[in-house]
């Protein structure tokens, strides 16, 4: 039972307040850590998406996703381990401009990460990376390696992800839903 | 919101008035006919005795609080609602909602702290929303698996005017009551029971919860199947049911307790695993296959695993089920009871019953003479510790919804304000409150309440003066080292005279049986203060954390 994975919980509930509190009292109750969240507005209106990673065993992971699924106001929860998904998170640094253009390979670093420059001036670069969380980290230690107190600023975005599954299981249950509502 | 509370059929309401519900206080005067309050002398009565209400009416009880302080005074009800699945709607009041967030006077954050403890919280802050709140909390509240609603109400919605026009609420997409039955998991569940040499029933709350006294009875008389409760599932079956073999757990009854280890086939019934009724999972029914039927599918799988989930509404799965059963014969399954409850008659039973003419009175006595004296339809309503697991073993179910108890969360101090709850739930019926003396003493100015609506429950005091659960752990367990569990008692009959409520005490068997009879012959509210022996186990007993067949029978034979 204790092997612990990192599980990736989509849910899918409407837009009221304080949801997300009731969400993370379930995983406070249980002493589990939220790794990352993502909260945003899904495709369908009036519909919000929460992604949420955290490293559990899948007999919990599975009760915790009940207990999410449970609340009046959430629509379905799901878990998935990153097999099943594509997924991707988005990392800023903030850099000295200084000490980052006295780099010496500042275009072969450019390239190797794949990185995108989104704002510079006297006083500092704002570099752009998206990916893995391997790949975003990848990319902070080496600068932070090269320029040391270069690196200004460093954030992470929250996961996001999508199914690899052909099926889109919300709207298919949105329609059972609809459909029981008008066959009463 | 009067409006929507009469358009929902609430006719009884137990609250607590302050500043942030004048305005719906003050608009509920005017509807007295058509709305009872009850004021209740603390907000943690209001919400007990709602729940005492819901618990013998099937309905959804009502408490109404004011903001801050008579908001945090339900959180003890709410959760004990939450724990047993009751359903009730406490309606808070809140501050004015430009001041939310500012810390004003008797201002709290109700929903953040209710929230995980309710099955829905919502503030309603515009009077456009009070009848779509109030009709969605009534809904959430009394479908599915019921539980509490929290209903936080700003004073400036409560003074706004608007059209009013209701429409109750039917269904909501991001809320399914019941999960479709499976007719896949049905046939498999007919299956295995089908071919069942040992089966053994355990019905719980849910059976009473569904209303499905009447499908419990037609599936376990068709495959002949014994039967226990757990003890919130008691009164689903009369106690001299041929096929109810008692109650399961830890103070529960010997033979369903050691045949949940023996039985091939576990068919739990709209109950929930909890571990005063497993014992350690680790030796629990290992050898059986085991049959879930939930309504709830968190609670499948949660603390026991199912080899098959009937998911659904029992009042639905248990007659599909019963459909594809075989008529079985089970005698020789049945009569293996009979040495288990020989047994526990003999050694724990009996000697409670007929004890030797000159030793104190004790808790099973006196609850099988009241119940006894109590007639067919009375309501048992217990606190929580020795009184209560006494109560529910000693006391005799006729019919359903016979049985108050606080049993997931426990809460000692539930038992009086539940019992007045109940009056006003089945006026018809004879409420029976057995409290000890420590849980009395936690709630004791619902006295107040009695005295002031003449709410005529029977309350039967088993003074040992010693918390007598505590007491007993410490006796079992801690080496009778008897920290912090005796009580200098103050005289509880003066109290209640006090209250202006007969009452009388008894300590030998002549005067119970005095006071027993005067008790019932008076139409009024009557505590009885029986003074029973200090030093009083309840036996059976399967210790915290051992095997549920590993069981205690008395002080010194343990199995």
């Amino acid at each position: 039972m204790n092997n612990k994975q990192l599980f990736t919980v989509i849910v899918f509930s409407e837009n009221t307040v304080g949801l997300l509190n009731q969400i993370t009292v379930i995983f406070t109750r249980r002493q589990l850590n939220i790794e990352t969240l993502s909260v945003s507005p899904s495709a369908i209106p009036g519909i919000h998406k929460f992604t949420i990673t955290t490293f559990v065993d899948r007999d919990m992971i599975d009760k915790v996703v009940k207990q999410i699924d449970k609340r009046v106001d959430i629509l379905k929860a799901y878990y998935h381990t990153d097999e099943d998904l594509v997924y991707q998170e988005i990392a800023l640094y903030k850099l000295s401009a200084e000490l980052f253009t006295g780099m010496n390979e500042v275009e072969a670093l450019i390239r190797k990460y794949n990185a995108r420059v989104l704002d510079v001036n006297s006083d500092y670069i704002v570099l752009e990376k998206s990916g893995h969380y391997e790949e975003t980290q990848a990319l902070f230690d080496e600068l932070k390696q090269c320029i040391g107190k270069g690196v200004l600023q460093f954030i992470r975005s929250g996961r996001i992800a999508v199914t690899k599954s052909r099926i889109e299981r919300l709207s298919d249950m949105l329609a059972a839903v609809e459909d029981k509502i008008q066959r009463k | 919101m009067i409006f929507a509370l009469i358009s929902e059929g609430v006719d009884t309401i137990f609250g607590y008035p302050g500043g942030q519900v004048i305005p719906l206080y003050d608009s509920l005067y005017d509807y007295g006919q058509d709305i009872r309050h009850i004021l209740v002398r603390h907000e943690q009565g209001a919400t007990h005795a709602a729940q005492g209400y819901a618990r013998v009416s099937g309905k959804v009880g009502v408490a109404l609080v004011t903001s801050g302080p008579g908001a945090t005074n339900t959180i003890t009800g709410i959760a004990d609602a939450m724990m047993d699945s009751t359903p009730i709607v406490v309606i808070s009041g809140q501050v004015p909602s430009p001041l939310l967030g500012t810390d004003a006077f008797q201002e709290i954050d109700v929903i953040g702290i209710t929230q995980p403890i309710t099955k829905w919280a919502y503030q309603i802050r515009k009077p456009e929303e009070i009848a779509w709140a109030v009709s969605r909390a009534f809904y959430i509240a009394s479908t599915g698996r019921p539980g509490p609603v929290v209903l936080d109400f700003t004073k400036d919605a409560q003074v706004g005017t608007l059209d009013y026009k209701y429409s109750k609420v039917t269904h909501i997409r991001s809320y399914q009551p019941a999960p479709e039955p499976e007719p896949a998991s049905i046939a498999a569940a007919a299956d295995i029971i089908n071919n069942a040499m040992r089966p053994l029933a355990l019905v719980g709350q849910g059976v009473i919860l569904g209303g499905a006294e009447r499908e419990l009875k037609l599936f376990l008389e068709k495959a002949d199947i014994p039967a226990a409760s757990t003890m919130l599932g008691l009164s689903a079956m009369p106690s001299g049911y041929r096929l109810n073999k008692g109650m399961l757990g830890m103070h529960g009854n010997v033979g369903p307790n050691r045949k949940t280890n023996e039985c091939d086939v576990l068919i739990a019934i709209g109950m929930r695993f909890d571990d005063r009724v497993t014992g350690n999972p680790e030796f629990y029914a290992r050898q059986a296959k085991i049959i879930h039927f939930d309504i709830d599918l968190s609670e499948i799988g949660k603390n026991i695993p199912a080899d098959i989930a009937v998911p659904g509404d029992v009042k639905e799965t248990l007659p599909a089920v019963t459909a594809l059963l075989k008529p079985a014969v089970h005698t020789e399954w049945i009569s293996k009871f009979e040495p288990d409850e020989q047994e526990e008659y003999d050694k724990v039973i009996a000697p409670m019953l007929n004890p030797p003419a000159d030793a104190p009175l004790n808790m099973g006595e006196v609850v099988h003479r009241v119940a006894q004296a109590a007639g067919k339809d009375a309501v048992l309503v217990t606190d929580v510790g020795q009184n209560q697991m006494m109560g529910v073993r000693y006391f005799r179910y006729d019919c359903t919804r016979s049985v108050v108890t606080s049993g997931g969360l426990g809460t000692m101090g539930f038992g009086l304000p539940a019992a007045i709850g109940a009056k006003f739930g089945a006026p018809e019926r004879t409420v029976c409150l057995f409290v000890g003396d420590g849980g009395l003493q936690m709630t004791v100015q619902e006295l107040g309440t009695i005295m002031q609506e003449h709410t005529n429950v029977k309350i039967i005091l088993l003074n040992n003066r010693f918390l007598g659960m505590v007491r007993q752990w410490q006796e079992l367990f801690f080496n009778k080292r008897y920290s912090a569990t005796t009580m200098e008692n103050p005289n509880f009959t003066a109290i209640a005279e006090a209250y202006n409520i007969k009452s009388r005490s008894a300590s030998t068997r002549a005067e119970l049986s005095e006071a027993i009879a005067e008790m019932f012959a008076l139409d009024e509210a009557f505590l009885l203060a029986v003074e029973v022996a200090t030093d009083s186990m309840v036996y059976p007993m399967v210790p915290a954390g051992a095997a549920i067949s590993n069981i205690i029978m008395g002080d010194d034979n343990n199995e």
